[in-house]
């Protein structure tokens, strides 16, 4: 067993999120986990599995939902704010800054057009992710139902999300648990 | 415009809470709100930013910040982006030790369990509602399955089959 390294400090928290933000290209949550359980060991692999369990449980993007949960596990409501804001600070920076180029140069024939691949590319990431999520679903048919029902209220009809969620939730709650009995 | 900033903070803030299941799920609602309930931008618009968010590292929703900055400059950005992730932060920090004292509890498995189906038809719908603005011709749209199928293999890094499809644009094959 290595030894137990020192709780972070609230700098710690910040710097180590930095890092997760800078890196994270196409998902942050595997650099998220490098980070906390292989790198600094703020968390076992046990204890981060229990606290990710949470943060997918409850609304919100998950890894931001998971820095405020550690950071306030070590510093309550500072480190909650140092960790979110490590995590948070670098992207929306670099985030803007490609906004600004693409307000600037986006009118120019080549940029459009390397744009309309970028576009149909990020569609297509979308629509790889969603068929993940789905995978599950194979041996399911209630299941399918219920995820092609969510979609023809969303897509086709375009209902408010409120409302979807509000009669599909619990339906699907329901059904899910009588169809496991 | 007076009214633009509290109007991008009750939207993102509503999607924040309704966020099950991460970001994705919301995606849909979101082009909804800023391109039909709100005359903001075409859906074309929408998925331009949401593809720019993708080529920048981070959490994936930084598309609110994009947007909030489209919409109202640099304020719209923070705003956006803090009601996106202000409400649900909130949340986890008043849950955060609630949980341990769950974690063992089989209802949290039966919610989440669930909850998946809709999820799954959520993250769809978003795919659907992207698609269709970004199939702006057959060899859009044929862009779109090669790189679906690209980053369901997982052989190269999606960043990469981003930036090649961008490649693939940019030398005139699509549009």
């Amino acid at each position: 067993m290595l030894p137990q390294p020192p709780p972070p400090t609230r700098r710690d928290l910040f710097l180590g999120f930095l890092g997760v933000g800078v890196c994270g290209f196409g998902g942050v949550l595997p650099w998220a986990r490098r980070m906390i359980v292989d790198q600094r060991r703020w968390l076992s692999a046990t204890e981060f599995t229990d606290l990710l369990g949470l943060c997918q449980f409850l609304p919100g993007p998950n890894v931001i939902n998971l820095s405020v949960a550690l950071g306030s596990r070590f510093h309550g409501v500072s480190g909650a704010a140092s960790a979110f804001c490590g995590l948070m600070f670098a992207p929306m920076a670099i985030v803007i800054a490609l906004g600004a180029l693409y307000a600037q140069y986006g009118g120019h024939p080549t940029v459009r057009h390397a744009f309309l691949g970028l576009a149909a590319a990020a569609s297509g990431l979308v629509l790889a992710t969603a068929l993940k999520i789905s995978a599950p679903l194979r041996t399911n048919p209630v299941g399918i139902g219920i995820a092609a029902v969510t979609l023809a209220a969303i897509a086709v009809v375009r209902l408010p999300l409120p409302i979807v969620l509000l009669v599909m939730a619990p339906l699907s709650i329901f059904v899910t648990t009588r169809a496991g009995r | 415009m007076s009214g633009t900033l509290p109007a991008l903070a009750a939207i993102f803030a509503q999607l924040s809470l309704l966020a099950f299941g991460g970001g994705n799920t919301i995606l849909p609602e979101m082009q909804r709100q800023v391109t039909q309930v709100h005359p903001w931008m075409t859906p074309q618009e929408f998925a331009a930013l949401y593809a720019l968010a993708q080529a920048a590292p981070g959490p994936n929703m930084l598309v609110s910040t994009l947007i909030g900055w489209r919409v109202a400059g640099f304020g719209g950005a923070l705003v956006a982006t803090g009601a996106l992730t202000g409400p649900s932060s909130v949340l986890t920090f008043f849950s955060a030790h609630l949980w341990h004292k769950f974690r063992d509890r089989p209802w949290r498995r039966t919610i989440q369990a669930g909850l998946m189906p809709v999820t799954a038809g959520l993250v769809m719908a978003g795919a659907v509602v992207l698609a269709r603005s970004t199939s702006v011709d057959w060899r859009a749209a044929a862009l779109t399955l090669v790189a679906t199928l690209l980053f369901l293999s997982e052989r190269l890094h999606p960043m990469l089959v981003l930036a090649l499809a961008a490649v693939a644009g940019a030398l005139g094959l699509v549009g």
